[in-house]
């Protein structure tokens, strides 16, 4: 329980993020709603570029990443975007053709 | 004089080119191939033309000086000048030979055309060596060559259709059947006079060898021109396998040249040093007789070196440096010549040499293919058993000369005498006209041996000549006397000359070419100068080696013998009642594409031995100019007391008039005894050969060398092939199916072995997999929150596995 006695820091950084992956990644597991999941990914995505960003942070370390992690934050931030798209886009043509956008009973490209 | 090359390069390559295009088109050129006759002909005659063009530039660069007595003080200076420039040492022998002997040594026009290849110092090129013997062959060669090619288009018409050949049976019963084979006629031909052109111009003896073999397999294809007949295809055997023989003593003789002499070229050439600088290295002639030593034969330093390659070695290993040796060795090196070192080397290369010779002239032992290969078409008859082929020996004799020693010359004059003799014999007998041609064939080949053997190169190389056209003359006549009545056999013609006359006149004048006729000392036939050149030669001979006499005598009984038989040809031929109605009637005179070389080469055989009018011009002469320098005074052997006489003894107007007389006789007796017993039937041979019972046996068999060659070589040669035969099937073969056996019994194992063990394994991996697979699949169940989960429990593990073995990873590092 160090953490909770010191300055805000690099860990407590960590600590956020991973809780907000482990967070989207339970989303995922558990909404049987595609948009539901589709939320869970953005909430690992962020949890992710919180990480990037952390260790990019000047204030935090005094050896960081540099501008590096924003970089990367960034370019996540667009791609985040553009998958958001494309996934929103097969959510609709998914809800066409089985009228509904539950997960479960998406299965049909079981082996 | 640089155009010679040129011109008799193109003259060579023409024939070749005749013979590609033949080879390749032959068959589509006009109806049946007639086409491939024209193009040939073409080809020979233009190759006779630039033949005759580069003799004219020969004379007009080394006009013929008149006779001896006017020392030659109109030698023009340039010509000096390039005989300094060709030969270092020539100027100074010209200069003593201005007061000596007067003798103007023309250089020769040697050179390389393209080299196959160098070995340091020795190389191997494609060169020319041109001299007045060169431009005379050439001359002699497409023209003789020339009237064979027109000739033939009369004689071979028959090829130009189906052709019946009613000497082959088959087993049906029924005479062979074929196709006319007139273009591939031609294409030999061509690849004859190719061949036979390439031997004359080259420039060193390795090419001279391989045109040789050329010359030698054209021969097996036109012997063997009517393939089905069993007689024909054991000629063309027979003469290539004899050939064989001697070349192999030839390439003994190429040997002892390559090791003693370095070089195989003829003449000096031109060579890049070490340093790069261009250098004159001395060829073959000048090394057997350098200008150095007033071109006297000695051995070649090469030679005896390998001679005394011991010693050599000795005074190598104890010098201190390889100058130093080589100085030394130089030192030495007359001395080991004085002592007749290297001298066997130099007999053993003309030995070589000439046994070739024997083999491809037809000179006793070898000459048992002549006669045979009178199974070929009569043409070919002409141009490969009288001018050319056979001719090739006579004249690489003739070449090699300078290099031949005393010693080496007795053997040929021996050899020759043999052959001229024993071949005599036998045309004495002989029924079947070509087969007396043959015969008399191998005689004046004899003839010709001996007079180089006698030291007469002149005589020799001008009854090659002389011989060259009237041989070629006899051959045609009797070619078209066969074509008219269908046989060779004498016995069945007689009295042709009514419906042959044309036919008739030209053999009678080549019958009186060869027997030598003329007004004694006055005139006469080619014959009558080339023969008396011989017998004179002989006459020297006789007086200087007394010992040796007997080859003079039988040079002149053959003179007789000589005339003799052709007239008994003739006479038989074309004279008395015919003996066979049937051949009189069906005889005709032939087409005059068939007269016409007749009647060409019965004019050459005529005027060959005469004078241009108004000039100094006369084949001896022009020949005269390619005597090899230094074997004109003769020489001494010194092995054996023994003596090579000088030429120009025998031109002494006693010796040559003595000669001339001697000849007459012996050529008259036997055109009397001839006549006696053929022409007016004073006398019947039928009692001159119960008289002489044994003789004429031993005549009609050929004096048993065709029978003794089968026992001794034939039959052992066969029974031994037989034996291996024998051995091959019963022994090498059954192991050799055993083995095959036993290979495939391996192979079934092997095969075993592969379906049940190695198949089986990759069988079961593959099966194996498959299962893997069936397995697997139901992982994949297509639950996408399954996945997360899998993901993220998949994740988590790791981590902890990282965790736990992470530290313990690092310390091992």
């Amino acid at each position: 329980m160090e953490l909770l006695t010191q300055p805000i820091g690099l860990s407590h950084y960590l600590v956020v993020s991973a809780l907000l992956f482990v967070c989207g990644v339970a989303c995922m597991a558990t909404k049987r709603n595609l948009l539901g999941v589709l939320m869970g990914i953005e909430l690992v995505l962020s949890g992710a570029n919180l990480n990037f960003v952390a260790f990019g942070s000047p204030y935090l370390q005094s050896k960081s990443l540099g501008m590096d992690g924003q970089m990367i934050a960034l370019f996540v931030i667009v791609l985040a975007a553009a998958e958001a798209a494309v996934a929103l886009a097969i959510a609709l043509n998914y809800y066409h053709t089985h009228a509904t956008v539950d997960v479960d009973k998406a299965d049909e490209l079981k082996g | 004089m640089d155009t010679l090359p040129l011109l008799l390069g193109t003259a060579w390559l023409l024939p070749l080119a005749s013979f590609a295009l033949i080879l390749l088109f032959g068959s589509r050129m006009g109806k049946a191939g007639r086409g491939a006759g024209f193009v040939a002909t073409a080809a020979i005659v233009a190759a006779f033309v630039l033949s005759a063009t580069a003799l004219t530039v020969w004379l007009s660069a080394h006009p013929i000086e008149a006779p001896a007595g006017h020392s030659s003080a109109t030698a023009d200076s340039a010509e000096h000048g390039a005989a300094a420039k060709e030969n270092h040492a020539a100027d100074t022998h010209a200069s003593a030979g201005e007061t000596t002997a007067a003798k103007k040594i023309i250089p020769p026009v040697a050179g390389d055309w393209y080299e196959l290849g160098a070995f340091g110092t020795k190389r191997i090129t494609i060169g020319y060596y041109i001299d007045a013997l060169t431009i005379a062959m050439f001359f002699m060669v497409t023209m003789v060559a020339s009237c064979i090619h027109i000739y033939s288009f009369g004689y071979m018409h028959e090829e130009l259709s189906e052709v019946t050949d009613h000497q082959v049976t088959l087993a049906s019963g029924q005479h062979l059947h074929r196709r006319g084979r007139f273009h591939r006629f031609y294409q030999y031909l061509s690849l004859f006079c190719f061949s036979m052109l390439g031997l004359v111009i080259a420039g060193n003896i390795a090419m001279v060898f391989v045109f040789w073999e050329l010359v030698g397999i054209c021969s097996y294809f036109l012997i063997g021109f009517y393939i089905e007949r069993k007689s024909a295809s054991n000629a063309a055997n027979k003469a290539f396998i004899v050939n064989r023989v001697g070349d192999f003593g030839m390439i003994i003789g190429l040997m002892a040249v390559w090791t003693g002499m370095g070089t195989f070229s003829f003449g000096d050439y031109e060579m890049k040093d070490a340093q790069g600088r261009e250098t004159m290295r001395p060829g073959i002639f000048s090394q057997a007789r350098p200008a150095g030593n007033d071109f006297q034969l000695q051995a070649p330093d090469g030679m005896v070196k390998f001679a005394k390659r011991d010693e050599i070695a000795e005074i190598v290993q104890k010098s201190e440096n390889a100058a130093d040796a080589e100085l030394q060795i130089e030192k030495r090196i007359d001395g080991w010549r004085k002592d007749g070192f290297g001298y066997g080397w130099l007999i053993v290369a003309g030995l070589g040499i000439f046994c070739g010779c024997v083999g491809k002239s037809a000179q006793f032992p070898l000459h048992v293919w002549l006669p045979d290969a009178m199974e070929g078409p009569t043409p070919v008859s002409a141009l490969i058993h009288a001018a050319t082929m056979v001719a090739a020996g006579v004249y690489l004799v003739g070449r090699f000369y300078p290099v031949f020693t005393p010693e080496v010359l007795m053997v040929i004059a021996y050899i020759g005498c043999i052959t001229l003799f024993i071949a005599a014999t036998m045309a004495l007998v002989a029924t079947d006209i070509k087969r007396v041609l043959a015969f008399s064939t191998v005689s004046q080949l004899g003839y010709m041996m001996l007079a180089l053997g006698f030291g007469g190169w002149l005589a020799g190389i001008f009854h090659l000549f002389t011989h060259a056209f009237f041989k070629a003359l006899l051959f045609l006549c009797s070619g078209s006397v066969i074509h008219a009545t269908h046989t060779n056999e004498m016995p069945r013609m007689g009295g042709l000359l009514k419906k042959m006359p044309y036919t008739g006149i030209t053999m009678l004048i080549g019958c009186l070419a060869i027997a030598g006729a003329g007004i004694p000392w006055i005139i006469g036939l080619s014959g009558y100068y080339s023969k008396d050149f011989i017998i004179a030669q002989g006459l020297v001979y006789q007086h200087a080696n007394p010992l040796h006499g007997w080859l003079f005598y039988f040079s002149v009984a053959g003179a007789g013998m000589t005339s003799f038989y052709m007239f008994r040809l003739w006479y038989m031929t074309f004279l008395g009642t015919p003996r066979d109605k049937h051949v009189y009637d069906h005889a005709h005179e032939s087409t005059p594409s068939m007269l016409v070389p007749l009647v060409i080469l019965a004019v050459m055989s005529v005027i060959s031995g005469w004078k241009v009018p108004f000039t100094n011009l006369e084949l001896p002469a022009l020949l005269t100019q390619a005597i090899p320098s230094g074997t004109e005074e003769g020489a001494v052997s010194n092995l054996t007391k023994f003596y090579i006489p000088a030429e120009h003894l025998s031109h002494e107007s006693g010796v040559h008039f003595f000669a001339t007389g001697i000849a007459f006789l012996m050529a008259l007796l036997g055109f009397v005894l001839a006549t006696a017993f053929y022409g007016t039937k004073r006398l019947d041979p039928n009692d001159a050969r119960r008289t002489f019972a044994t003789l004429y046996r031993i005549f009609i068999h050929k004096w048993y060398f065709d029978e003794a060659y089968q026992k001794i070589f034939v039959r052992p040669a066969l029974a031994i092939s037989g034996w291996i035969a024998w051995l091959d099937k019963n022994g090498l073969d059954w192991i050799a199916d055993n083995s095959a056996r036993l290979m495939g019994l391996c192979a079934r194992l092997d095969d075993w072995f592969d379906r049940k063990f190695v198949d089986r394994l990759i069988d079961l991996v593959a099966a194996g997999t498959y299962r893997l697979g069936i397995r697997l699949k139901a992982l994949q169940t297509g639950s996408l929150r399954q996945y997360v989960m899998l993901l993220a429990v998949g994740l988590a593990a790791l981590f902890m596995i990282m965790n736990f073995y992470w530290n313990f990873a690092m310390s091992k590092m």
